[in-house]
């Protein structure tokens, strides 16, 4: 367990990020050009620690695997950042902040970390009006502010629907300015395959040129891991096409451990699937729950038009189940809340799929009303439906969206490999086993512009020797294990897809390590998971060569990936006797189907240790809660 | 001076080049076309040819031309050159054009019309200019004028330039708006509107001359 | 959901590398209405690596039109025929049964095909690095209250810098002219305050890097506007123009 160390500074919760900046050692000016720094990805949070720490002097190598930073999936956020501004005078601080998001998080995050979090959320808001991200503003020309689920102050800025493009182009802006100034290197197309690990020191990367198809060596002084999440192992999620858990997995298997890998974040309002040939599903924003109403038919299998269904033979179930937050319950809830009414056959069709309803808000707002609040969205939902949302209900259905789960990280968002940082969604995180609407952003960027810059400093501080040679042996081990990954893929030959082993596994899943766990359900899942991986290994066809532009190849090596990750994931939902937040068993639960936490013995971080294909050790870390109250969440 | 011969080198200068110099021509062909509606005045070519005089023994004639000219020539090669560095950023074509679905006719062919005004040019000054300066074949320009048009060849394809010109003209006028930078939710639309109103006045106006003569002027 | 495919013959780009030489490729294809362009082309390559072919290579990434890594010309449009979104945002049911179809990749010198309809579009953010951006360091900056601005100002801001980078502007322009990506963020921070202290060697030194990346210069077609799915307006483009010669008039950067 020596490894587990939080590193959380001792003190009270509000004087721990202070005093620690204080105490951690700096690297003198002139000596930061002397370190270099790999950050891979260019999200929210790489590229705003890539900038960070150009503009302090360090020499940064940026990687993403994109053509350029500004597709990371950070730009298809849409609500909002929060922020303890409390420019609305509506009661809002950071000590609130903190509250609210180590409570909606169902008490599964460390207070320190959630504490510094909201402590800097400030600065971020500061820090991007100066970069000229065009928040939202009100008459006066000061800064607007909307509410979000899981609050009871108006603390989001936003930015229209396209806040995360707005803070990925700041971001970036920052990133290009660095670029420019010589003080980044860009290395676009990039794909990051391993972590070079050098005395249990992360020393440098192995990386394939997604154009040429070579294989590259990088050595640096630290590695910053800003990677993102892992939703596509479901294969249809909210994610971009390209977001992929490998950089993060395969530095899993070089030693760093991997933490509540099942902590998914299953988002309510999204499309429901519309065939076998579906690549994504878009996500509508969850502010439509404010004026719709959800229902599905009180009789099985209703085929008739939603339209024809009268009123009295329709089951608004979140209005009934939870009359005081009615069609405004978190996410988690309103998520189970649909799969539960589909499962019993009462959804549109008797498939999966409910209907969101505006009728009565039109009829009792306007139809100009509801077309200023939502026109972009009903826009939207036309353009890829072809229905008119104005003249029937919306079908909506849950979807995965959001990994809580990620590589451990101490309170220095340093992983169990020292100088490996993990920053963003790819660490395990501030938001426990539920994350709330808004709070994405805030952590991508607090880690980016605001921890990293410090923390890296200490640790390099002590960590002085010159840059490695990247003829070192273990960068020759570490480039031969993708050589040879990437041939052994190439060699099978099979005879089935890529896409067919992803579509497969998603399946398992959704259905097994979805919105509702069971013990049943779980062990059938680890055991289809390990045979469908021995298949894979047996059977796929990946086709093309390794010297070229190959996206079969990309996509072999994550799906790879995936179908281990997956394992670990059902493994952890297994183990973690309890439900809390994203995390339902359907073994724990109250009387009236609510998530019951078992803070006794599962108020822990369960961090994984990789040890061979199919088998991990546990590592806890326990949490403890001394400044917020264990309580039951309750939204009756 | 190296930053302005930079700057009009720059893509954004040489827009502004052929603004300001598309801008001076379309104050030219106003006062040239005022000046051509003498040919109407049925005294048997008398107020045009007192008009011709006028001009043609005009203190700094010599200066006002070079300056027309130049104007000219600085439009022409600045749009050819302009017409071969934009067709080289495009060295491979697409399959399909669908250009009518995203612009109008005007703005996509302005190098042809351009081209097609340019030859009409060079006729033009060959059988009025030419004739009647350097060569001084006839010292009765009215006449020249009149014997030129009779030939319904000429003049149909005189008429069909204007038209073309019309065509350049309406792009043009806007693009200058719009390359100087005055494009504003209030005044754009009415410029757009001048600027349709300004080619077909131009456009009928020269195309009247030849109308008129080849079919109107019974000749004394 | 229909259930009536749709039957469709595609002329699909192939090319194998930068340098080899492409050719139009026809492929058959029956597809539900719902689906998307993109998931047709997924299903396309499904059936060629069944076949053991190579898939046809093309980008996209979000699919919810916001990224711009998608980019496809369409029967000659960039992202096309409906306006106002982007390739991955275009469904098969605005096609009709027995539709000759052809896709073929975003041309301009400075987009090279790196593989069949995948270009390169790093010009643009070399563009970018000269000056899209206020030169602020993190931290030390002033309450984000204390920089007022006029609503429809911060809302002219957004519009121009709702830009998702895709490309379509020079795919479209006969010239393949890179001006509304330009003006776009040129005229996100020229209407901002933050923006107006680099706002003159902004402009110089990002129209300067436009030039050296060979896109061509613009004629006022206005044909990026049409296709831009972001509906980015080209009054940005006469900001540019306008801000462009005022700085070439008044900086004293005589270099």
């Amino acid at each position: 367990m020596a490894k587990l160390d939080s590193k959380v500074p001792a003190g009270n919760v509000q004087d721990k990020w202070t005093d620690h900046k204080f105490n951690m050692k700096l690297v003198n000016p002139a000596n930061k050009r002397k370190y270099d720094v790999i950050v891979i990805g260019a999200g929210l949070a790489g590229a705003s620690a890539a900038a960070t720490m150009g503009e302090l002097g360090y020499n940064v190598k940026l990687f993403t695997y994109h053509d350029s930073g500004r597709r990371a999936h950070s730009i298809a956020a849409q609500g909002g950042i929060n922020a303890a501004k409390n420019y609305q005078n509506d009661g809002d601080s950071v000590y609130r902040l903190f509250y609210d998001t180590v409570k909606g998080g169902d008490f599964r995050a460390r207070e320190a970390n959630v504490h510094r979090l909201a402590e800097v959320s400030n600065s971020i808001i500061d820090q991007c009006v100066a970069q000229g991200v065009p928040f939202a503003r009100d008459y006066g020309g000061l800064l607007d502010n909307r509410s979000f689920g899981g609050a009871q102050v108006s603390r989001t800025f936003y930015a229209r629907g396209q806040t995360g493009q707005q803070l990925l182009l700041g971001a970036i802006s920052a990133l290009n300015r660095q670029i420019g100034l010589g003080n980044v290197k860009e290395y676009t197309r990039r794909e990051m395959l391993e972590v070079v690990v050098v005395d249990d020191h992360a020393r440098g990367v192995i990386v394939r040129n997604l154009v040429t198809g070579e294989v590259e060596r990088h050595s640096a002084h630290a590695v910053v891991l800003a990677t993102g999440g892992y939703s596509n192992v479901f294969f249809l999620s909210t994610n971009a096409m390209n977001c992929n858990g490998t950089a993060a997995w395969r530095s899993h298997k070089q030693g760093a451990y991997m933490a509540n890998p099942c902590f998914t974040q299953i988002h309510p309002t999204c499309l429901p699937v519309h065939g076998e040939g579906q690549s994504k599903l878009a996500l509508m924003s969850e502010s439509l729950r404010n004026d719709g109403r959800i229902w599905v038919s009180k009789k099985k299998d209703d085929k008739r038009h939603a339209n024809d269904i009268p009123e009295d033979e329709r089951d608004y179930y979140l209005e009934r189940k939870y009359p005081s937050f009615g069609n405004l319950t978190p996410r988690d809830i309103a998520s189970r809340s649909a799969k539960e009414a589909c499962d019993s056959g009462r959804g549109v069709n008797g498939g999966e799929a409910v209907n969101l309803d505006f009728k009565h808000a039109i009829e009792r707002l306007g139809k100009n009303v509801i077309e200023e609040r939502y026109g972009n969205l009903f826009e939207m939902y036309e353009t890829i439906t072809g229905k008119n949302p104005y003249k029937e209900p919306m079908n909506i259905y849950p979807a995965p969206h959001y990994t809580m789960g990620g590589l451990w990280v101490d309170y220095n968002l340093m992983s169990t490999i020292p100088g490996l940082f993990v920053l963003g969604e790819a660490n395990f995180s501030d938001h426990g086993a539920n994350r709330l609407g808004a709070s994405a952003l805030m952590q991508g960027l607090a880690d980016g512009y605001f921890v990293i810059p410090y923390t890296i400093g200490n640790y390099l501080a002590d960590n002085k020797d010159p840059l490695m040679s990247t003829d070192k042996e273990e960068f020759v081990q570490a480039e031969k294990r993708v050589t040879d990954h990437v041939e052994k893929l190439l060699a099978i030959k099979g005879t089935r897809t890529v896409d067919d082993f992803h579509k497969k596994l998603g399946r398992i899943m959704w259905n097994k390590v979805g919105m509702a766990r069971n013990e049943k359900g779980l062990k059938e899942a680890i055991s289809e998971i390990s045979q469908l991986r021995e298949e894979f290994w047996k059977d796929v066809n990946v086709i093309g060569s390794a010297g070229t532009l190959n996206q079969c190849l990309e996509r072999a090596g994550r799906v790879a990936d995936y179908l281990e990750l997956g394992e670990l994931m059902a493994k952890d939902a297994l183990d973690r006797k309890e439900s809390c937040g994203g995390h339902f068993r359907t073994e724990y639960q109250t009387e009236d189907g609510e998530a019951k936490r078992n803070d006794e013995e599962y108020a822990y971080v369960a961090a994984w240790e990789f040890k061979d294909t199919g088998n991990w050790e546990l590592h806890k870390e326990d949490l403890e809660f001394e400044n917020v109250k264990l309580s039951q969440r309750s939204y009756k | 001076m190296s930053w302005l011969l930079e700057s009009l080198n720059s893509s954004i200068g040489k827009k502004i080049l052929m603004a300001v110099t598309g801008i001076s021509l379309i104050l030219f062909l106003v006062g040239h076309l005022s000046g051509n509606m003498a040919l109407f005045a049925n005294d048997g070519g008398k107020s045009f040819n007192a008009y011709a005089e006028f001009l043609h023994h005009l203190p700094g004639l010599m200066v006002i031309e070079i300056i027309l000219a130049s104007v000219f020539l600085l439009h022409i090669l600045n749009a050819l050159r302009l017409w071969v560095e934009n067709k080289k950023a495009r060295p491979v074509k697409y399959a399909v054009n669908a250009s009518s679905k995203n612009s109008t006719i005007f703005s996509r062919t302005m190098v042809q019309t351009g081209s097609i005004i340019l030859i009409f040019l060079i006729v033009h000054l060959k059988n009025f200019w030419y004739e009647y300066v350097i060569l001084k074949s006839n010292d009765n320009l009215f006449e020249i004028v009149v014997e030129t048009f009779k030939d319904p060849v000429y003049s149909g394809l005189y008429i069909l330039a204007m038209i073309l010109l019309g065509f350049h003209l309406n792009h043009g006028f806007q693009s200058a708006f719009q390359t100087f930078g005055w494009n504003h939710k209030k005044y754009t639309p009415f410029i757009n509107f001048l600027g349709a109103i300004y080619s077909i006045a131009m456009a009928v106006g020269f195309a009247s001359m030849p109308i008129y003569f080849l079919f109107f002027y019974g000749g004394n | 959901m229909s259930d009536v495919k749709l039957k469709l013959k595609l002329k699909i780009w192939r090319q194998p590398g930068s340098d080899a030489v492409g050719k139009l490729v026809d492929y058959d294809v029956e597809v539900s209405p719902d689906d998307s362009f993109l998931e047709m082309l997924d299903q396309i390559n499904e059936s060629l690596e069944k076949n053991n072919q190579e898939p046809i290579v093309f980008e996209s990434d979000c699919r919810e039109g916001i990224c711009g890594a998608c980019g496809l010309v369409i029967n000659g449009q960039p992202h096309g025929p409906v306006p106002r979104i982007t390739t991955c945002q275009l469904h098969m049911r605005h096609f009709k049964n027995g539709d000759t179809i052809y896709v073929e990749p975003f041309r301009a010198k400075a987009f090279p095909v790196l593989k069949d309809l995948l270009v390169d579009r790093t010009p643009l953010d070399k563009i970018l690095q000269v000056g899209g951006f206020v030169s602020i360091n993190t931290g030390g900056v002033p309450d984000a209250n204390e920089i007022p601005i006029a609503k429809d100002v911060a809302a002219q801001s957004f519009d121009a810098a709702a830009c998702i980078g895709c490309g379509a502007c020079v795919a479209s322009c006969k010239n393949a002219s890179a001006m509304l990506f330009v003006s776009a963020k040129v005229s996100q921070y020229a209407l901002l305050p933050q923006g107006q202290p680099e706002r003159q060697r902004r402009v110089e030194a990002m129209v300067k890097a436009m030039d050296e990346q060979g896109f061509g210069s613009c004629t006022n077609t206005y044909a990026c506007e049409a296709e831009c799915p972001k509906g980015i307006s080209i009054s940005n483009i006469a900001r540019l123009n306008r801000d462009f010669f005022s700085a070439k008039l008044k900086s004293k950067n005589v270099s």
